[in-house]
């Protein structure tokens, strides 16, 4: 028991720990692609630090919500990305939330984000909540008829028996399992704010989202914002892993061989899944707002063609 | 049981004539608002215990009584099996929470003479129509039900609109009825045996038992808001006071999906395959239209009442889903999704009923319902802005309160519907399940707007920025259901457990026991397939959030500072530079709205020089009401300005008329044999 824990704990923080890292390898690798020389790997960590140690400064009018509100988002951000397995599934707690509890869990956070753009009374904050939840109106139930697709396909909404069934050798090639690997990557870029629907690395430009809503935030609370922002894509990069790339994850009953080797596999994952999302995102020139609908929509459609082939099919 | 109980409804509805005694005797209006919501919290919460005792101490028992009213050879059957004491729980539970809020609240009616006596007498019809137990007293206490809404809907007739809410609400609920008493009719068939009892053991056939599904479907639907019925509801619950609005979309709305399981799922015998179809396509049409015109909308009430619509299309989903399994044989798939639709019923009607004594206190403190003239009022009144919140988060289905595990069980309930055999459900039901998992992200954006722009900000008008926190009464009525949201969504084992007997005289099973699952989690089929522990998800949130404010505030920095908002600096001391709205729903209405209500925005540009203000106008069009009601009104209208001739004639003409009358149906009669 004391074991099983252990592991629990170890995810809870090498995901808070690597999450930084992620988001400084993209953006080493994306400056590379540019010629540029970029910062340096580390810097995100040392931009919490710096944020971390710096006076907040609230607007006057700001409410008690206003502050509550980050650790709101950290808190949720972090159970979710603690539920998907990344590098040993069947963890001790992983069955108190399924995928459609985790999803739910990122949608609360994203709940109280949306709220915080609106507390100050800024028109900045406004365009980026109202903008927010357009974008979440189409992302979330493209997100879950994925996971239709996938529990259809699995038998179960668990990620641990996903990830193991994904694994084992009945699963071969099935035209559902594209479209919804399609589509979870359409749904992952939309999420996490990447280019072409919004772009991280603006400031001060009509068509930012998420950079708008949390305009008014400073110091440790803008800190934790941007944590659970990495966190959040480093989720998405741990489930497309887990779901579509399940190997070398260690299972329950596995000796610390196959731990370390899951680990391994877990990082090299990781680091292709940075590289390719920077080779994406520099490949591509960002949308106008009104342009994501289709995208958004076009993920959605095909998430609930892979489910109506499921349920026409069982050999889809 | 049910003799106690019929008890407790005898004195509501004694309660009423005492109340205009009272009026009569000119006593303070103050002291017999307080004997009236005094006498009647104590009745619901007497009646809420003994229902929720015989729902689960005598979960088998059934407690009959008949009393020597209503037809003479029939007599008033009333009776409580698990399904009716589930609704009478509801019901009870609803009229507390509003009799105590209503303590503090209807203090501050400006005309609580027309309030009072109707309010028990509507409680009392709606504990009626549930007990009923034979289609003579259900037709009675259900026109009772909706005559003394009715008459709560226009207490405030100065209001020309409520007026005109109140005469479509009065057509729709005569129409509902008309439709009911035609599907009893057919149930009882030619026998004429109107108890509940006779028509159970009688077993309608197939083209039959077709027509009363539709008419029930018109009947219970048109009251409880299915679409395109939902017309009268986002007018006339708005229009009754406060508390009446709660029990109105909180609990009258869950009367009318209790008319509908009880005829549907007990009287009308076992399903055909193809009942769940109509009831599946309306329920999913029902959710999506339901939240989009809750976004298009920025009255905080008639919000709150499209969103009433949503709800009700998510029970039916449910209610189709084990409409669809039950008919294919597939018992433990039917009771999951009777369960997630029951589970719905009663978390819908404890958020919403917190929502509109939300609603009633801003009202209350600012005289507004519209959401552009709010703005701050977190500031002015944090309580009613917390216990609001709570209810915002658990309507949106989110973790870890109440609306998202019923949800979470309807979606599980989807994903076991693959194993049904029938080719038009294997299109229909995923198609259903993307609009649901459409109308939940929806109706999160909806709620950010209704709390965003009624609660944050800066107020709008000075209305707002003088308002004062509502009173102790309404808000220990707001936290009691915000504790139930809390604890239904973190516990929700017990309460499916408590379904239990429910679905297995419904559907003939009942979902695995919950309350020996390992750390309280609930798991629907088998652990290996999906589990959901709101509970530790709760706990890990809280503990997560407290360690990471602890560690910052101890090792980093704790330190704040006040200054003017940044807004990339520009900031304007104008309120009205701040998002409304109508501007948050904006790209919302652009993606949707183009297509659902013809949305279009006219923008009035003044050439240059001229000193007249641009303008942007935004037209909406509610094609149900265009393509079905206006029509259909327009040529009642033009009947009866024809018909109208008839009134004017001579008295010879009118004996000309009748004689003709008289030849022609003698022609007739001569002809037919």
């Amino acid at each position: 028991m004391i074991r099983e824990l252990a592991f629990q704990a170890a995810q809870m923080l090498v995901v808070l720990a690597l999450s930084p890292l992620l988001t400084g390898f993209v953006r080493k690798v994306k400056a590379r692609l540019l010629r540029r020389q970029g910062p340096p790997l580390l810097q995100p960590y040392l931009d919490l630090i710096r944020l971390m140690r710096k006076d907040v400064v609230l607007a006057n009018n700001a409410s008690w919500l206003f502050r509550a509100i980050p650790y709101i988002v950290f808190a949720g951000t972090w159970v979710a990305a603690s539920l998907v397995p990344t590098f040993r599934s069947g963890l001790v707690f992983s069955w108190s939330a399924d995928l459609i509890a985790i999803i739910a869990l990122l949608g609360s956070a994203r709940f109280f984000l949306a709220l915080a753009g609106l507390d100050v009374g800024t028109s900045f904050g406004g365009i980026g909540s109202s903008r927010e939840v357009m974008i979440a109106s189409l992302a979330e139930p493209a997100m879950l008829m994925i996971v239709f697709t996938l529990a259809l396909v699995a038998g179960s909404t668990q990620l641990s028996t996903m990830a193991a069934y994904m694994a084992s050798s009945e699963v071969g090639l099935r035209v559902s399992l594209g479209l919804a690997l399609i589509a979870l990557i359409m749904v992952a870029i939309a999420e996490n704010a990447r280019i072409p629907i919004d772009n991280p690395a603006t400031h001060l430009e009509l068509t930012m989202v998420h950079e708008a809503m949390v305009l008014e935030y400073s110091g440790r609370h803008l800190a934790l914002i941007e944590l659970s922002a990495a966190l959040k894509l480093l989720l998405y990069v741990s489930l497309v892993g887990c779901v579509f790339t399940p190997w070398g994850i260690a299972t329950s009953g596995a000796g610390l061989q196959a731990v370390a080797a899951g680990v391994i596999a877990y990082l090299a994952k990781l680091t292709a899944g940075g590289l390719l999302l920077a080779l994406f995102e520099t490949a591509i020139a960002k949308m106008r707002v009104f342009r994501v609908p289709a995208f958004l929509g076009a993920a959605l459609m095909l998430a609930l063609l892979a489910t109506l082939l499921r349920f026409v099919s069982g050999s889809f | 049981m049910v003799v106690y109980m019929l008890y407790g409804v005898a004195t509501l509805v004694v309660l009423a004539p005492v109340a205009i005694a009272l009026g009569a005797l000119r006593r303070s209006i103050g002291a017999v608002s307080s004997v009236v919501y005094g006498v009647s919290l104590i009745v619901t919460l007497m009646l809420s215990t003994i229902a929720l005792l015989s729902l689960f101490e005598h979960s088998q028992a059934i407690s009959v009584t008949i009393l020597p009213l209503g037809l003479p050879w029939l007599g008033a059957h009333f009776r409580i099996d698990a399904l009716a004491a589930f609704f009478l729980v509801v019901v009870n539970l609803g009229g507390a929470a509003a009799s105590l809020f209503a303590l503090g609240y209807g203090r501050h009616d400006d005309s609580p003479g027309r309030v009072l006596p109707f309010y028990p007498a509507y409680l009392a019809a709606m504990n009626l129509v549930v007990m009923a137990d034979d289609a003579f007293s259900f037709l009675v206490s259900w026109e009772f039900m909706s005559l003394t809404s009715w008459a709560l809907v226009v207490s405030h007739h100065q209001v020309r609109e409520n007026l005109r809410a109140g005469y479509i609400y009065l057509l729709m609920a005569s129409f509902g009825t008309l439709a009911l008493l035609l599907s009893f009719g057919l149930l009882a068939g030619s026998s004429g045996n109107y108890a509940f009892d006779a028509i159970r053991a009688t077993h309608a056939s197939g083209g039959l038992a077709a027509m009363v599904l539709i008419l029930v479907l018109v009947g219970a639907g048109s009251k409880a808001g299915l679409v395109p019925l939902h017309a009268w509801l986002p007018l006339a619950h708005p229009a009754a006071p406060s508390h009446v609005s709660a029990l109105m979309s909180g609990v009258m709305t869950k009367v009318a999906v209790y008319g509908f399981v009880r005829i549907v799922f007990d009287l009308l015998g076992a399903p055909a395959w193809w009942w769940s179809m109509p009831v599946l396509a309306i329920a999913g049409v029902t959710t999506v239209m339901g939240v989009l015109y809750a976004l298009m909308e920025h009255d905080l009430k008639r919000l709150l009442a499209y969103h009433t619509v949503e709800n009700i299309g998510i029970i039916f989903i449910g209610l189709g889903l084990a409409l669809a399994f039950k008919a294919h044989g597939m018992a433990l798939a039917a009771a999951l999704a009777l369960t997630a639709a029951l589970f719905h019923v009663f978390n819908h009607s404890v958020f919403k009923s917190l929502l509109f004594f939300g609603a009633g206190a801003v009202l209350n403190a600012t005289g507004e319902r519209d959401m552009e003239h709010l703005g701050g009022l977190i500031h002015r009144m944090p309580q009613t802005a917390f216990v609001f919140l709570v209810g915002c988060v658990a309507i949106s289905a989110l973790p870890p309160l109440n609306g998202f595990v019923s949800e979470w069980l309807t979606f599980q309930a989807i994903l076991l519907s693959p194993q049904l055999p029938s080719w038009g459900l294997k299109f229909l039901v995923p198609a259903v399940g993307a609009l649901l998992a459409l109308s939940a992200a929806l109706a999160a954006a909806c709620f950010v707007k209704a709390f965003g722009v009624s609660f944050l900000g800066r107020a709008r008008t000075p209305a707002a920025a003088q308002a004062k926190e509502t009173d102790s009464n309404s808000l220990a009525a707001m936290y009691f259901l915000a504790a139930l949201c809390l604890v239904a969504g973190i516990l929700p084992g017990y309460f499916i457990d408590a379904l239990a007997p429910v679905t297995k005289s419904l559907v003939g099973f009942s979902m695995p026991h919950q309350a020996g699952v390992e750390w309280l989690s609930i798991v629907p089929i088998a652990e290996s397939r999906s589990s959901y522990n709101g509970l530790l998800v709760f706990v890990f949130v809280v503990l997560s959030g407290s360690i990471a404010a602890f560690t910052i505030h101890r090792f980093a920095s704790d330190k704040l500072r006040r200054a003017p908002a940044w807004d990339c600096g520009y900031p304007d001391p104008s309120t009205a530079t701040q998002y409304t709205a109508s501007s948050f729903a904006q790209p919302i209405r652009r993606v949707y709205g183009t297509a659902v209500f013809l949305a279009r925005e006219i923008g009035e540009m003044p050439p240059p020089g001229a000193t007249s203000p641009a303008r942007l106008t935004v037209e909406l069009r509610d094609l149900i009401w265009d393509a079905a009601y206006a029509p259909l009104a327009a040529a009642i209208d033009y009947a009866a300005e024809k018909l109208n001739y008839l009134q004017f004639l001579t008295i010879r003409r009118y004996l000309s008329l009748v004689f003709a009358a008289l030849v022609l149906l003698l022609l007739v009669l001569a002809i037919w044999q």
